[in-house]
């Protein structure tokens, strides 16, 4: 396959993937959860054909609740109220009035947040971003402290963290989209899942990149960068890929057949993973080409 | 080793593993031996957080003022008749958390209430401003005495009135406080608080000594029984304040679970015929799968022999891990596949490719730990789970890949 030939149309694709999920982020912004921001969240089951979103919006707002969004979850009858921050009397005093007004109502789930707590996982989750940033920083350090051979082992570096961002930002623009429309929250489990898609990125980069330098050593000869970055890319393509395949079988089986609660959080882990192997060979390894071939 | 020593290295690995299936099968043996420890998300339940607040509490006496509130929060929840209650307590920043987890815990609006209903009781000294007589003008001063100190409460009646009272019986070390604050206050007014309010403000006559202390308030027989039913169970040494919580219904929890182990089954089987075909050419693929099927009831064991809490997202990490496992399969055998293309034989083509691959199998994971090590330690109880489970079943499988498949292919290849 020959992938450095037409790493110009996987530029574009690559630049396509990135302006939109920037332009998502810049004109959706980032919606941060109640576990970031305080606020309460609130799953009820309403099983009353008398029931839909309009009537209960207006019974909410006639029990004086204020600045609540509703967001209905059709597959099971139940509806997730965000609301502010309220006591647990509010909360079950609100929860006796649903029970007169409407029939068969349980109550899911209710998670209560003081934006106090919110505030403090706010900075944990700040400090976790950048001490894994941090990490992996020095991992990819050490992965290329060995003597660079044509090319310096800084411009691997430099890629792999690019290959990085590149990876969290299309599917942080996707968890925006998906926020604007389905009403999904930023919460803590999708800084959770961006987190292990970074370590999953850097490492699928490396494969590539480690047997690229492997050939460059072992080359004898005139010697054709792009020709062996393409020929490393091939090497390694069924390994890359395949090492994906297996945990995105499973993610899959899990978003499919899984529980609501999981589903954005794999389907998250899901494209940061085929991002990420996508890249490691068609963006991280066409990049190195380019930077090689013209040197200051 | 030689060939024997290699079959009986199997043979072990096996019936370890055989073992771990009784062990981690939800009934049984493995039920009554240790049972599985399941997340709130999964059984129902709420996970309740309380602020403390320290601040009439002198920093030497920090640390035993929370283990006495845990303890006597501990007592309650115990009343509520769930399985494993979990009371910890947590410090951010310069707060002090009381984290109390109660799976399975059916009615999670009685527990909120019975928690935060404890009463709060301690004694404060009571100045008068200059000149004044009236008590309402009075300035309380905190003191030490606090209802941590009771070891005893008792309903009694007033001899001449027919009054109930609670009589309350200091340890020795409040008993020593309460004697000591007598006596300086011999004379004056001793406040009573109770949730904060004055219940009574007694004049103190002498110093008392044996730390017996005396309620008499204007309580119905009823108020005086709950209130020293309350302090028999303990009264809390410092106001607390609940600022986050999270409850799951049941009936949630149950149907999570289900699906959740559907997804894992299915996506195990697809992993094993993907790798069993895929690799078929080489002979090697089902032998993966074997050694999927030994990792997966051996990592199940550990998590529940650590004591590991299973929630949603902890099976998410497990099944995670089970994609990540099989990786170093698919390391190993694209070595072997690359030895064989150079021309050597089949067992020392295996041999070489598990050689090769080692380091670049511990390399693919050290991205994960590292991510998974700070996720537990930095996150919220969801990524923790994750994080925990994910970061197990990656060490698990390190040992698999390398130990376990390298014994299977090392009898099976010639």
């Amino acid at each position: 396959m020959n992938i450095i030939g037409k790493k110009n149309i996987f530029f574009i694709i690559s630049a396509i993937l990135i302006a939109g999920s920037i332009f998502s982020i810049v004109f959706y912004k980032i919606k941060p959860g109640v576990d970031f921001v305080g606020g309460s969240l609130w799953q009820i089951k309403i099983d009353d054909p008398n029931v839909n979103e309009r009537i209960l919006k207006n019974f909410l707002s006639e029990m004086g609740i204020k600045n609540f969004v509703v967001y209905p979850s059709a597959e099971n009858k139940s509806y997730s109220i965000r609301l502010e921050n309220i006591s647990e009397a509010d909360h079950q005093k609100y929860f006796e009035s649903l029970k007169n007004k409407f029939s068969n109502v349980e109550e899911l789930s209710f998670d209560s947040i003081s934006p106090m707590i919110g505030e403090e996982l706010r900075k944990k989750a700040i400090l976790a971003t950048i001490l894994v940033l941090f990490g992996i920083c020095l991992y990819v350090a050490f992965a290329f402290r060995r003597v660079s051979y044509l090319v310096p082992s800084y411009r691997y570096g430099i890629i792999t963290l690019i290959c990085l961002v590149h990876d969290v930002v299309v599917p942080l623009g996707f968890l925006v989209v998906l926020g604007h429309f389905k009403g999904v929250d930023f919460n803590i489990s999708f800084l959770g899942a961006l987190l292990t898609i970074m370590g999953y990125s850097v490492h699928d980069t490396i494969v590539v990149f480690d047997r690229i330098r492997s050939n460059l050593l072992a080359a004898r000869g005139k010697l054709d960068f792009a020709k062996l970055t393409n020929d490393s890319i091939n090497q390694v393509m069924a390994r890359s890929i395949n090492t994906s395949l297996t945990t995105f079988f499973t993610l899959i089986a899990l978003f499919f057949l899984g529980p609501f609660s999981l589903k954005y959080f794999t389907l998250t882990l899901i494209i940061g993973i085929a991002i990420g192997t996508y890249s490691s060979i068609f963006f991280a390894a066409p990049l190195l080409v380019v930077w090689q071939t013209r040197p200051k | 080793m030689s060939r024997t020593k290699l079959i009986w290295l199997l043979i072990f690995i096996i019936a370890l593993a055989i073992l771990a299936v009784f062990f981690v099968y939800p009934s049984g043996f493995g039920n009554k031996f240790k049972p599985w420890r399941l997340g709130l998300d999964l059984v129902g339940g709420a996970r309740l957080v309380y602020n403390v607040d320290l601040s009439q509490v002198k920093e030497a006496d920090k640390a035993s003022v929370l283990e006495g509130l845990r303890d006597v929060i501990e007592k309650r929840v115990n009343r509520f008749g769930v399985s494993e209650p979990m009371v910890t307590v947590a410090k951010s920043g310069d707060q002090h958390r009381l984290i109390v987890e109660l799976a399975g815990v059916k009615d999670i609006k009685e527990a909120i209430n019975q928690i935060g209903s404890t009463p709060l009781l301690d004694f404060r000294e009571v100045f008068l401003p200059e000149g004044a007589q009236d008590l309402e003008k009075a300035v309380f001063m905190s003191t030490e005495l606090t209802g941590r100190y009771i070891q005893k409460a008792q309903l009694e009646f007033d001899s001449v009135t027919g009054q109930p009272q609670v009589s309350l019986q200091f340890n020795d070390e409040g008993a020593k406080i309460f004697e000591q604050l007598t006596e300086k206050n011999i004379g004056k007014p001793l406040a009573i608080f109770l949730d904060n309010e004055p219940i009574e403000i007694p004049v103190v006559q002498e110093k008392i000594t044996g730390g017996k202390a005396r309620i008499t308030g204007k309580f119905t027989v009823d108020e005086a029984r709950k209130l020293v039913e309350r302090f028999n169970a303990g009264a809390l040494a410092a106001p607390i304040n609940l600022v986050s919580q999270e409850t799951v219904g049941a009936s949630l929890g149950q149907e999570s679970l289900i699906k959740t182990l559907k997804a894992g089954l299915i996506g195990v089987i697809i992993v094993l015929l993907f790798m069993g075909f895929y690799y078929r050419h080489l002979g090697l693929g089902w032998f993966s799968g074997v050694a999927l099927l030994i990792y997966i009831p051996l990592t199940l064991a550990l998590y529940k022999l650590f004591g590991t809490t299973m929630s949603l997202s902890g099976i998410a990490g497990f099944i995670l891990s089970i994609g990540m496992a099989v990786d170093a399969n698919v390391l190993t055998f694209e070595g072997v596949k690359e030895n064989l293309k150079k021309g050597l034989n089949r067992a020392s083509a295996v041999d070489e490719g598990f050689k090769r691959a080692w380091s670049a199998i511990r390399d693919s994971n050290i991205t994960s730990v590292i991510t998974c090590l700070i996720l537990y330690n930095l996150t919220s109880s969801f990524v923790k789970g994750f994080a925990l489970t994910l970061l197990m079943g990656v060490l698990v499988s390190m040992f698999s890949a390398v130990f376990t498949t390298r014994t299977i292919l090392k009898i099976f290849i010639k």
